[in-house]
């Protein structure tokens, strides 16, 4: 999450002080990310250093101090808006990891395992939806970090499913399991 | 008491060595004003639970009872009497009938169970008022969109004193947006007083539900428990 870039969005609709800023981050999000005032103020000195924000008052200190954005951090952000985020190499991500470690050990029944952690997912998304069924209608920027999580929770549910099918699968078809056809393995190898 | 309640109910189909254990010594119990997602892949049982639940099949052993009452000792008189005047069904394809506006699909199982014609339409009217959908009430389902067709079913499946309301898949056939309103209608339905089943594959759509049990190879392997309040989600964790 890029605070940097949330300041200089806020700050592209006219001048704020710290505070000001600090309030409405929290309200555009959803108050899904509570953020500091020391965080905020901290962000903005480095964003004054870089020439992105300027300060009328260079004298002023704390609360009264009126930020505004510069024309170079408005080129800054509206790179930043238009710059995808790196999603291209697959991330290491833990429960895959967990999941092949299972796969791996004797006497572990990995479709259990799959379901505990299926389980602990649907929770999560119980809660989340909750929250979109309590405030999310009447509330843009939440019901927008909502739906991210429950797509995001819902996609790993689909692996475990993908994953729980091909584990039964391959129960029905021992021999095939225990010897991957050599193209998938070379395949595996050179992600190692 | 559980409005529906399954009790060691199994379902086996074919002999020998053609046995299918459909579902296995299920336990299930669904109090009214609550909504419970029974999730699983395709082949796990799903729909046979809900079928059975229905009494629209009979299990191989155990016992079903709706509303304290046990479906085995019920003439088949009784138990089509009970379907029509107790259970609701929701379906992936909503199953509306083509020549009847949004109204006569709602009123016609009141009919069909002898209720007047004028005072079928009451209720019909009366529950679409209370689902948003009296504006829709004279349109034919190729009038309406697939969204709004899953909500006049909703409504079918609820009107006159119907307390258990059965969905296989209700927003399969739909976008994220209809899916979310046919269960925002759903749990309306519950908070009314409705007991509801919805089986489903899919995690957003059982997220709705207060409880979601899991049905692996025809038996409940794990089920939610009661999660605690969102705000556990919003407490802060931000790092900087």
């Amino acid at each position: 999450m890029s605070v940097r870039h949330a300041l200089l969005g806020l700050l592209s609709e006219g001048p704020k002080y710290g505070h000001q800023l600090r309030q409405e981050f929290e309200a555009r999000t959803g108050e899904v990310w509570p953020l500091n005032v020391g965080q905020v103020y901290t962000t903005l000195q480095r964003l004054e250093r870089d020439g992105l924000v300027a300060s009328d008052d260079a004298e002023a200190e704390g609360p009264q101090k009126d930020f505004r954005i510069t024309a170079q951090g408005q080129e800054e952000l509206d790179r930043w808006l238009r710059t995808p985020p790196d999603l291209t190499s697959p991330p290491r991500d833990e429960l895959v990891i967990k999941v092949l470690v299972a796969v791996q050990l004797p006497g572990v029944d990995v479709r259990e395992v799959l379901q505990v952690h299926r389980r602990y997912l649907v929770e999560l998304m119980q809660q989340w939806t909750r929250l979109k069924e309590d405030e999310a209608e009447f509330d843009l920027a939440l019901a927008l970090v909502v739906d991210a999580e429950l797509f995001r929770l819902d996609s790993v549910i689909r692996w475990l499913d993908a994953a729980d099918g091909r584990l039964k699968r391959a129960d029905a078809e021992p021999a095939a399991a225990g010897a991957p056809p050599p193209v998938l393995r070379r395949r595996l190898a050179v992600r190692r | 008491m559980s409005f529906l309640e399954l009790r060691d109910v199994s379902r086996v189909y074919g002999e020998g060595a053609n046995e299918v254990h459909a579902l296995q010594n299920v336990n299930l119990a669904v109090e009214r004003g609550s909504l419970v997602a029974v999730m699983g892949p395709s082949g796990s049982g799903k729909s046979t639970l809900l079928t059975i639940a229905g009494s629209l099949e009979e299990p191989t052993s155990g016992e079903v009872l709706i509303d304290g009452r046990s479906l085995s000792n019920m003439s088949h008189n009784d138990k089509a009497r009970l379907r029509r005047r107790t259970v609701g069904y929701v379906f992936q394809d909503f199953n509306l009938l083509a020549g009847l506006t949004a109204a006569e699909n709602v009123s016609l199982p009141l009919e069909l169970d002898g209720t007047g014609a004028r005072k079928a339409r009451d209720a019909a009217m009366a529950v679409l008022d209370e689902l948003g959908l009296v504006d829709r009430a004279g349109h034919y389902p190729d009038q309406l969109s697939g969204g709004e067709r899953q909500r006049v079913a909703i409504a079918r499946a609820i009107v006159g004193e119907r307390h258990l309301v059965l969905a296989d898949e209700p927003s399969g056939a739909l976008d994220s947006a209809n899916g979310e309103a046919v269960m925002r209608m759903l749990l309306t339905a519950c908070k009314g007083g409705v007991a509801a089943v919805v089986v489903t594959h899919d995690a957003q759509l059982a997220s709705w539900a207060e409880r979601v049990v899991f049905l692996r190879d025809g038996r409940v392997v794990d089920q939610t428990v009661p999660p605690p309040s969102p705000e556990s989600l919003l407490e802060p964790s931000v790092q900087p």
